[in-house]
């Protein structure tokens, strides 16, 4: 069991992130019925706000289609927190970073 | 004291903390200069340059260092090395006025409401009472809800001033964090929050902490919804009802009725307009915006806002009654009817209402089928379109103009 688990607690390298950047997209947009194609959104642009323009209420969501597909649950008092949501890449480095499934 | 020594000469604040604790300081050293908070239920740009309009003297103060609000701008004092004043005890006159409160966006313009701290005293109270938390223990309060939302400033703060109760500082957000707060505070202990926080909570898969109460208001819960709130927190499920004008009048056990219970002294009286309230802490007889049948002296129903009235061929209805007939269906998680701004292609002139649903596990025959039984045909959703989630703000209301440019993107979509 740990054995398996634990590869997938290390950071990914970026290469592979490309990927899960683009899985996680393609999340995001299903979940909130994005009028954005996945590929067209920044991997850099921040996700909150301004860049994609997404409300608490949207943050909420996704966290729960985190909690889903990857297994994790996200906290607003982890230090990372303030980072996750900073752009596309944070949040999928995060993701690869914590993911239990 | 010490906060209110650091306020600056304009007599309207706005109270931009987002910690409740450092809200209340500011509000309760705002009383003590004998300056007026001001409660918008939004600080969006425009909700701001309205405020200047309204108040030309109105400055913003803050505890977090990015905020941007555009207004002169006053942080919280930090405590470190601060010298602590004497405790004195305070004298708030009832007719001091304490708030002004504003109408939320979803009925038009913001209107400006006077609260005086009596006004606002006498609610809690009543509500307190309500909630049975003047048993002489000590209840601790955990909120979802922002504490400058009129519902937030309500059960939370003013709720935990006036019945010698505590809250909890924080303004948990992710399912995750507002478990580990309510699991957190001692017992017993009572969670303040929305239909949509309450629908994450139990979407998350996160383990539940009991809760003494649940309090949830803003937009009506659905039934089902509420039964389940109650099952997983092994607690009892209060609504609340209330007015941006009233403040609170009324809640119910919404598991195990649909009718609401006024507080005490509260009565209602419907003249061929509308319904209005008086007495209790109302004082004034007051219109209510929403259609509200009498059903006892002291119990009502609530079958939505005037201003959601449809008519189509002489039938009447209003969007909330077909919401919430929609959201009581085994399987529909949330959704809303909205009637089409201009129905272009109806031939016959009639406005149609259509809907957004999210409804996962069912489909557009199924959910068809049940509203069928539940709503004349004539009020059927054209059309009914399934969604991933509908576009609520962050207090968990669907304010219109969001509600339409979202259903017309959809109906692009479709």
């Amino acid at each position: 069991m740990s054995d398996k688990a634990s590869p997938l607690r290390q950071p990914a390298p970026p290469a592979d992130n490309a990927v899960l950047q683009r899985e996680v997209a393609d999340l995001i947009v299903a979940a909130l019925n994005l009028d954005v194609a996945a590929a067209d959104i920044d991997p850099q642009a921040p996700l909150y706000g301004d860049g994609l323009g997404l409300d608490s209420i949207d943050i909420l969501e996704i966290a729960l289609v985190v909690s889903k597909q990857y297994g994790i649950q996200l906290r607003a008092d982890s230090e990372e927190n303030e980072q996750i949501f900073r752009s596309l890449r944070y949040l999928a480095d995060y993701i690869a970073a914590h993911r239990t499934k | 004291m010490r906060v209110a020594a650091a306020l600056p000469g304009g007599r309207h604040v706005l109270n931009a903390c987002s910690d409740r604790y450092r809200f209340t300081v500011t509000f309760a050293a705002s009383l003590v200069a004998k300056k007026v908070s001001l409660l918008p239920s939004t600080q969006t740009p425009e909700v701001i340059r309205q405020l200047t309009e309204f108040a030309p003297d109105v400055f913003c103060l803050t505890d977090d260092s990015r905020c941007q609000i555009d207004l002169p701008r006053v942080r919280f004092p930090d405590a470190a090395g601060a010298q602590t004043v004497p405790w004195q005890p305070l004298q708030i006159e009832p007719e001091s006025l304490a708030a002004y409160v504003f109408t939320s966006g979803s009925t038009g313009t913001p209107l400006p409401y006077k609260k005086t701290w009596g006004r606002l005293v006498n609610c809690v109270r009543f509500e307190a009472e309500r909630l049975g938390l003047l048993d002489g223990r000590s209840h601790a309060i955990v909120g979802t809800v922002p504490p400058q939302h009129m519902y937030g400033f309500e059960s939370t703060v003013l709720l935990a001033l006036q019945s010698g109760n505590a809250f909890s500082a924080g303004r948990p957000f992710y399912p995750a964090d507002v478990c580990s707060e309510l699991g957190s505070v001692p017992q017993p202990r009572m969670l303040v929050s929305t239909p949509v926080h309450l629908r994450t909570l139990l979407a998350a898969g996160v383990h539940l902490p009991s809760a003494d109460l649940v309090l949830s208001a803003t937009a009506p819960l659905s039934q089902n919804l509420a039964r389940e709130v109650e099952q997983r927190f092994e607690t009892r499920l209060l609504e609340i009802y209330g007015s941006t004008e009233t403040g609170q009048i009324a809640s119910r056990r919404t598991a195990h009725t649909v009718e609401w219970q006024l507080f005490s002294g509260v009565r209602l009286f419907s003249d061929t307009e509308q319904t209005w309230a008086e007495g209790g802490h109302v004082e004034q007889p007051t219109p209510m915006c929403d259609v509200l049948e009498v059903t006892a002296r002291d119990r009502f129903l609530l079958h939505g806002r005037l201003s959601d009235l449809v008519n189509i061929a002489g039938k009447r209805s209003s969007l909330s009654y077909l919401n919430h007939q929609l959201n009581a269906i085994p399987g529909v998680v949330d959704g809303a009817f909205f009637v089409r701004e201009e129905d272009e292609s109806s031939s016959t002139g009639v406005t149609r209402v259509a809907a957004l649903v999210v409804a996962p596990s069912l489909d557009a025959a199924a959910v068809t089928e049940q509203l069928r039984k539940r709503i004349d045909p004539v009020f059927l959703p054209r059309p009914l379109l399934f969604v991933d989630s509908l576009p609520r703000n962050d207090t968990g209301k669907l304010p219109h103009e969001a509600l339409l440019s979202f259903a017309t993107n959809a109906m692009k979509r479709a």
